[in-house]
């Protein structure tokens, strides 16, 4: 039986490098097909109802127990190698666990308030707890910028000295909020899983507890064999869900996680992975429900829900400084209602955008939204019109597959055009850059005066791609800007110039 | 940017210049032997991007004329946008192949080949056709996304800008071409080989906020200068440019126009130009500035101009 935990390890690896990889990586390189390993996430697969990977994932609980949480999930994996790595800090009489009573009050209720919630229209605490978003979050707001930090460096050494094999790529830019909620739940997580092993999947993950109930069912399962077992405590010192308890010879189902770990700790042979309906087994007690749970049921559920349900900001402006406008929403999200509750916002479409132009949202979703992706328009960063890599990657269906024909007509925003702020107004000089870089001409030039033109925007034929208020050189308040709409559109084809089919023959001169 | 190197790179730039009208400039500004001299700008038609520039480089002499063993080349085409060649937004990716093979035959010891694009670069460089046919015919692409790339310079004879940022492998290299695609442009009316320098410098809103045409013009005068403006004409834009909507913007002209002169090879390309779309030249109004600056002339009579056909 101990060959099981070595290909429960090698298995786990084969799932977390590439989507550890698949979020590092910055060239583009890595095929998109790897976001079918993002997809297979429990949480994901839920969000867009794919029930044939709904189906597997049962199945797999059904027969194996939680091996979604020692093999697929990215989190779990993570917790696994901190937990490996500790053996290096410490001596090795330390690395050792015992058996701990389950939180149930803590993982239950946890678990209650998600479906709560989400039932009642909000994944505020399902973007905040699936373990598969929180470790894109880890990824692309902390691991990440440390690759490019490193590229980057890398980069001004050898192009100085005219190499040009690296380049540079632009980190993101610093979204604080985004940062320290990634930073929070890598300081819960890492800290947990330095000292208690799988603590944080079986007291807080809620994905952890409700497949914990699962596997109360599941068709094979860890037990120690009480007859031969001579209660040496090897398995439940090598039990990082801290599950085996050795003085009773029980092991919490809910809690085993099924990486193997004590079948190769028994000398005795005594600990196996076995059928579970071999023979007539004690079922393990339920947990009661206390009136201490409900009060603290209604009362974090009032006050998450309030948080959760509070409303996209509308930033109004006062004066010109502040543009007013409603959030942008990445392409194929179609309306912010089913953006924002099936956005687990792991950050994949943010960190595969080649524009960059998607970034973690602060409270512009409302605190429920927080680090969803919008979009955010600078200097030469607009959304690209021949892309639609983020529509291919978001695993959770938030946003909706687009073909790229399709995308090009996805309307995202309309761009709004102030004429008392255009530089062809103010200082009647040409310039036309919004209109240069609109890829329909929805911004197009037309006649001013004296030779000048000046833009003009026709909606019907914008997408919204912010080309025009990227490049806008009008300071300090650009001249367009894209207004965000809560539910996109469809924008007109454009109409092709009339074609030129005489044959020149002259050069004109 | 140091006094020291300062002095250095204008030495170097005067220098280059002083070779240059010792190689074709002075026996035809002098005006007295104009027939057998080298010509000012030299218009194709009717071939292949390849031959066409085999055939426009032949009259000034071949590429060893400029290009000489174990020089740094650069070359800088419009790769401005994440266009196909055949929507005409780029320059021609045969072209640039075809003047990497050459400066390689003259034995240039590096050709570089770059532009600041508008669109995110790396899309650029790869749906233009350029990345590959520069990389197979021995030349190689550089980033002209990374500021750290680009140098502060001086540009003494600009009216509004008279600074900018320019790539290092223009300032450090010992010949460079200008390979621009003629098209329409939105803002700048039209977008031949001055409004092309616009992807040598690095902060282009300048340009835009400062009276676009003075800045074109500007920049025209004041940075290391071209050895040659290869135009290339092969397909033009006519319309929606600088990016194009589709190929309904794409006239095929089969046409090249080379010369050292900036204001010359705009003006010809113009007048070439507007037998598709007609422009009046005052709308382009850098080509004006340019000439006022000295940059050149838009009196194509004064020049020795060879036009040739090919079938």
């Amino acid at each position: 039986m101990k060959y099981l935990k070595k290909i429960r390890v090698g298995l786990s690896l084969l799932f977390f490098i590439p989507i550890l990889l698949f979020f590092l990586d910055f060239t583009g390189k890595l095929p998109t097909q790897l976001h079918q390993l993002l997809s297979i996430q429990w949480i994901p697969a839920l969000l867009s109802m794919d029930f044939i990977i709904l189906g597997v994932l049962l199945l797999l609980s059904l027969l194996f127990g939680r091996i979604y949480c020692s093999v697929i999930c990215p989190l779990g994996v993570f917790q696994d190698i901190v937990t490996w790595k500790t053996r290096l800090f410490r001596k090795k009489k330390k690395f050792r666990y015992e058996y701990a009573k389950p939180q149930n009050w803590i993982r239950y209720s946890i678990l209650a308030l998600t479906i709560i919630v989400f039932i009642f229209g909000s994944s505020f605490l399902v973007l905040l707890l699936d373990p598969y978003s929180t470790f894109g979050r880890i990824s692309s707001q902390l691991f990440r910028p440390l690759v490019i930090f490193a590229n980057n460096g890398l980069s001004h050494l050898l192009g100085k000295t005219g190499n040009y094999s690296v380049y540079e790529v632009k980190q993101l830019s610093f979204i604080p909020l985004a940062f320290s909620l990634a930073f929070l739940f890598f300081l819960v997580v890492t800290t947990m899983s330095w000292t208690k092993g799988r603590s944080y999947c079986n007291t807080i993950c809620p994905v952890g507890t409700g497949l914990g109930l699962l596997s109360k069912f599941s068709i094979f399962r860890i037990a120690i064999n009480e007859s031969s077992c001579v209660r040496c405590g090897a398995c439940e010192r090598k039990c990082k869900s801290q599950c085996i308890d050795n003085d009773t010879m029980k092991i919490d189902e809910t809690r085993c996680v099924s990486c193997f770990d004590c079948l190769s700790s028994c000398k005795k042979d005594s600990i196996h992975y076995e059928y579970r309906y071999k023979k007539q087994t004690t079922s393990v007690t339920e947990p009661k429900v206390s009136s201490g749970r409900r009060t603290f049921l209604l009362t974090t559920g009032a006050i998450i829900s309030t948080a959760a349900f509070a409303k996209p900001r509308k930033i109004i402006s006062k004066n010109d400084s502040i543009l007013s406008r409603m959030p942008i929403m990445p392409p194929g999200a179609g309306s912010m209602e089913h953006f924002k509750t099936h956005c687990t916002a792991c950050q994949i479409c943010i960190t595969k955008c080649p524009m960059q132009v998607l970034k973690p949202a602060a409270l512009q979703y409302g605190i429920s939204g927080i680090t969803q992706p919008h979009l955010v328009f600078s200097t030469e960063v607009f959304c690209s019109y021949d892309c639609n890599i983020c529509t291919t990657v978001c695993p959770t269906s938030a946003l909706k597959k687009l073909p790229i024909e399709e995308k090009k007509l996805a309307q995202i925003g309309v761009a709004k055009f102030r004429k008392d702020k255009c530089i062809v107004f103010t200082e009647e000089k040409d310039c036309g850059a919004c209109s240069e870089h609109c890829p329909t001409q929805a911004v197009h030039m037309i006649d001013y005066k004296d030779g000048l033109t000046i833009p003009e925007v026709t909606q019907d034929l914008c997408t919204g791609c912010g080309a025009c208020e990227s490049i806008c050189p009008s300071k300090p308040y650009v001249a367009i800007y894209v207004e965000g709409v809560s539910t996109q559109l469809k924008a007109k084809k454009p109409t092709d110039a009339k074609k030129f089919d005489k044959k020149i023959d002259d050069f004109g001169f | 940017m140091k006094r020291r190197d300062f002095f250095k790179s204008a030495a170097l730039v005067g220098l280059t210049s002083v070779i240059k009208t010792d190689l074709f400039g002075t026996a035809v500004k002098s005006g007295s032997v104009a027939v057998h001299s080298e010509p000012d700008l030299v218009a194709v038609m009717g071939g292949e991007p390849e031959a066409m520039l085999l055939r426009g480089l032949k009259e000034f002499g071949g590429i060893k004329t400029f290009v000489k063993k174990g020089q740094k080349v650069v070359i800088k085409p419009n790769i401005g946008w994440d266009r196909t060649p055949e929507l005409a937004a780029n320059t021609n990716p045969d072209l640039v192949a075809a003047l990497v093979k050459q400066c390689k035959l003259a034995g240039a010891s590096e050709i570089l080949v770059f532009d600041h694009t508008c669109h995110d670069w790396k899309k650029s460089y790869t749906n233009s056709g350029i990345e590959a046919a520069v990389n197979a015919a021995g030349g190689k692409m550089v980033p002209g996304n990374d500021e750290s790339f680009y140098r502060d310079v001086q540009i003494p004879n600009g009216v509004k800008m008279t600074s900018n940022k320019i790539h290092q492998a223009i300032l450090d290299c010992d010949v460079w071409f200008n390979v621009p695609i003629l098209k329409h442009h939105g803002g700048a009316k039209n977008s031949i080989s001055m409004k092309n320098l616009m992807g040598i410098v690095w902060d282009r809103k300048f340009f835009h906020k400062n009276d676009l045409h003075q800045c074109i013009a500007d920049i025209a005068t004041s940075h290391k200068k071209p050895a040659l403006n290869i135009v290339d004409a092969y397909r033009i834009m006519k319309s929606n440019g600088p990016q194009g909507k589709s190929e309904a913007d794409v006239v095929l002209l089969k046409s090249l126009i080379i010369s050292p002169d900036f204001v010359a090879a705009d003006t010809a390309a113009l007048k070439m130009f507007s037998q598709v779309q007609p422009t009046d030249i005052k709308d382009v109004r850098h080509i004006e500035l340019a000439e006022k600056a000295h940059v050149g002339t838009m009196n194509l009579e004064s020049l020795n101009v060879k036009r040739i056909k090919m079938n």
